[in-house]
Order: structure tokens, then sequence, then C-alpha cells
């Protein structure tokens, strides 16, 4: 006897809750809750003056298996939406923008060897650089997890 | 009027796109002249290069050396090699090339999406199973550049420079080039013809400028293209030893 929609539904929210994804009724990418999103689909999370930046489920579903990630030196400095590094996929290489400003502290050494992680596990263990900061006020300008679902949906329209 | 105004049915509503046409030129130089308009300018271009000089591998950005080229025939015959800034494989490019670049705004062709994946279905460009042109492409925030380079003619010898790839598309089935590769001018009368082709088809949907490559090529010293070409040590480090993590 199959659970009433509605039900499943409720259950399905609580259990997203609790693992601190959101849903969304065309869910096709996840979208973690306590990160911020720029518009070129990085995710930066952000503990104190230091963050960590990524690229989101959505953006490397699009981009396909990656194969290769140019990674930024150590000590370099990022700007928020310029790029900072590149992914290839198949035949493109694309551009990877910093969501933040400041100064490289750490690169994903093992990218060079599992570029897939990225597609794996792209807001965990395909994380790409580490930043200090130089202006969290940069972070207003950037997207929560609801307003960035709902841009990819958007933009998936077209 | 107004009204009229907002279609795109006519003329006015093309979008400019400036042609560069070039010959022989070096495929370093124009990879260069390539990654600067797309990351110094805000217009769309097509660029021409009938034929280049001198023959040159040129490999993807992550393509190591040591899987994809015969170093030492490379050394022997001192054969330039060159990294681009875009992925893709390893070709060998010379008088016999044609190359045809595209650099355009995202919002710049039609139905196209503002994402990656729709210009990464572009299919290669082959005759029944031989191909005739490789292609790769580059992508900003913005702007995506999408360069082909055409088989109009090649010599055999020049692809013992190259091995055969671990990593390869399906259709190359392991084949060596001989027996995937086709000759362009089999098919077509001349090379004009086919430059000629590339413009007109442009011009149904875009408003085509040539553009002088002097005017082009103005006072941006400050950009720093990332295409390169492999010093003789850069190779020699490379035949010695295995190939480290930090790719030339």
């Amino acid at each position: 006897m199959a659970m009433a929609a509605s039900s499943r539904l409720f259950w399905a929210s609580r259990a997203a809750a609790y693992l601190r994804i959101s849903t969304f009724p065309r869910a096709f990418s996840t979208v973690l809750k306590d990160l911020k999103y720029a518009d070129t689909h990085e995710w930066v999370k952000v503990e104190g003056d230091s963050a960590t930046v990524g690229i989101t489920d959505h953006a490397q579903d699009h981009l396909g298996d990656v194969v290769f990630v140019e990674l930024p030196e150590v000590g370099s400095s990022v700007s928020q939406g310029n790029n900072f590094g590149a992914v290839e996929s198949v035949k493109a290489t694309s551009d990877v923008n910093s969501p933040v400003s400041g100064e490289v502290v750490e690169v994903n050494e093992k990218l060079s060897e599992e570029p897939g992680l990225v597609n794996a596990s792209p807001y965990d263990k395909g994380w790409i650089i580490k930043v200090k900061l130089s202006d969290s006020g940069e972070l207003n300008s950037l997207m929560d997890d609801e307003k960035y679902s709902k841009f990819c949906e958007e933009e998936d329209k077209h | 009027m107004a009204a009229a105004g907002l279609t795109r049915a006519s003329s006015a509503g093309r979008p400019l796109m400036r042609l560069v046409t070039m010959s022989g030129a070096p495929i370093l130089q124009q990879l260069h002249l390539e990654e600067r308009l797309l990351r110094t300018t805000g217009d769309n271009w097509c660029i021409i290069n009938d034929g280049t000089a001198p023959p040159t591998i040129v490999m993807g950005v992550s393509g190591r050396v040591s899987e994809l080229v015969e170093i030492q025939p490379v050394l022997r015959d001192q054969v330039p090699v060159v990294r681009r800034f875009s992925g893709g494989g390893t070709v060998i490019v010379d008088q016999g090339t044609v190359f045809v670049t595209f650099i355009c705004n995202k919002a710049a062709v039609a139905g196209l999406q503002p994402f990656p994946r729709d210009i990464m279905t572009w299919s290669d460009y082959a005759f029944s199973q031989l191909k005739f042109g490789g292609n790769a492409q580059s992508i900003t925030k913005n702007r995506w550049v999408h360069h082909t380079s055409f088989l109009w003619d090649y010599d055999v010898k020049n692809m013992d420079y190259l091995k055969i790839p671990k990593r390869a598309p399906e259709y190359r089935l392991a084949r060596k080039h001989t027996d995937f590769l086709c000759r362009m001018k089999e098919y077509m009368p001349s090379r004009s013809v086919f430059t000629d082709g590339v413009i007109t088809a442009l011009r149904e949907q875009f408003l085509v400028e040539p553009t002088d490559i002097e005017t082009v090529l103005s006072d941006d010293d400050a950009f720093v293209p990332s295409t390169k070409l492999l010093s003789e040590q850069d190779l020699e480090e490379i035949a010695s030893s295995k190939e480290s993590l930090h790719r030339v």
C-alpha cells in the first residue's frame, strides 16, 4: 500500500532539512544551505576570514566529466568575479571565477591526480581553493541557497 | 514602427562580427591573438588563418607531453610544441591546415544556451567516420572561443610525431591517423571555396565587418596569454624523466 503523496513529500522535506539540503519541485542538482553562491556557479563556504571555494553540483553536471583542473599558485590573489583557474571537460575549458577577493592560501592538490572529484563531490572533496578573505562585505552580493536554486531553474529554462 | 523595431527580422538585428583573415600566420601568434581578443575585447570575432608555418604540434591545456608526442624525433627535427589555452586533443598543423575561430559573446549566438553544454555538443567535423577538422572550446564568464583546425591537406610524415592517445573519443577506435582522417581537398575544389563559404554562412547570422589585424594588436601589453611554446629544455626534461604532476 503506497503512502499518500503528500505524506511522502512531508517526509522527504523532513529528511532534506535534517541533511541540510534544499528541496525544490524540479530537484536536478544539490544546493547546500550553508553556502553562498555566485551567478557563475561557484560556491563559497566561509569560516571567519577564511573561505573555501568550488563549483556547484549544477555546474559539474553541465560541464560533464572533468579531466583537468588548472589551479592557481598559493600566494596569488583572487578578486570577486574574476577567473582564477579553469576546468577542462571533454573539449571545453571553462573559467572558474572567484566569488570572493583575497589571497589563495591553499589549493586542492588532489585534483591533479583525481580531477573527477569535482564531479563526484563538488561541495566536499572537490573543493578547489582556500582563500584568506580581504573583504567579507563582498559576501552580501552573493546568493543564498534559495536564490541560487531559483537562478538555476531560470537558466535551465532557456 | 516601435513594434517592428523590436523584432529580429531585419538585418539591423544581426550582431556585429569582426572578420580577421590571415594567411600563413604562425599558430602561436594566432593563439595569442585569440586569447587577447577573448579576454580584452567585447566584440564578436571570426579569425580565418589559411595555412601556418612552421609545422607545429599543438596540445590542449591538460595533455601530458610524454603520452602524446614522440619527444625524440621532435627534438631531433626541432618541431615546435605549443600548449594552447583550450582543452581537447593534440594536432600537428602546417601549410595544409585552415583555421577558423569564433570568439563570441554568449548572448550573440541565438539559440545557444549561455552554458558550455550546447557548444560542447557541436560534433566533430567528419565525412562518414573520416575526420577533416578538430575543434576545441574555451569558455569565460560571458564569452567563448570555438576554434577549429581544418585539414585541407596534411603530410602523413608529420603524423609520426604524434602518439596514439590513451584517452580518446569513441570515434577514434584506436585508429592510426591515416585511418581516421581525410583531406578536404579531395572533397572541395579550392581553399577559397571553403573560406568564402564560411564567410557567406556567417553573413546570414552576423553583420560581418572585415577588420585589419594591425588595429587589433594595439596597446594592451599588460595582457599575458597563457598559450606557450615549450622550450627545448622543457622537452628534454620531460624526455629524461617521468613527467611530473607539474606539467609544463
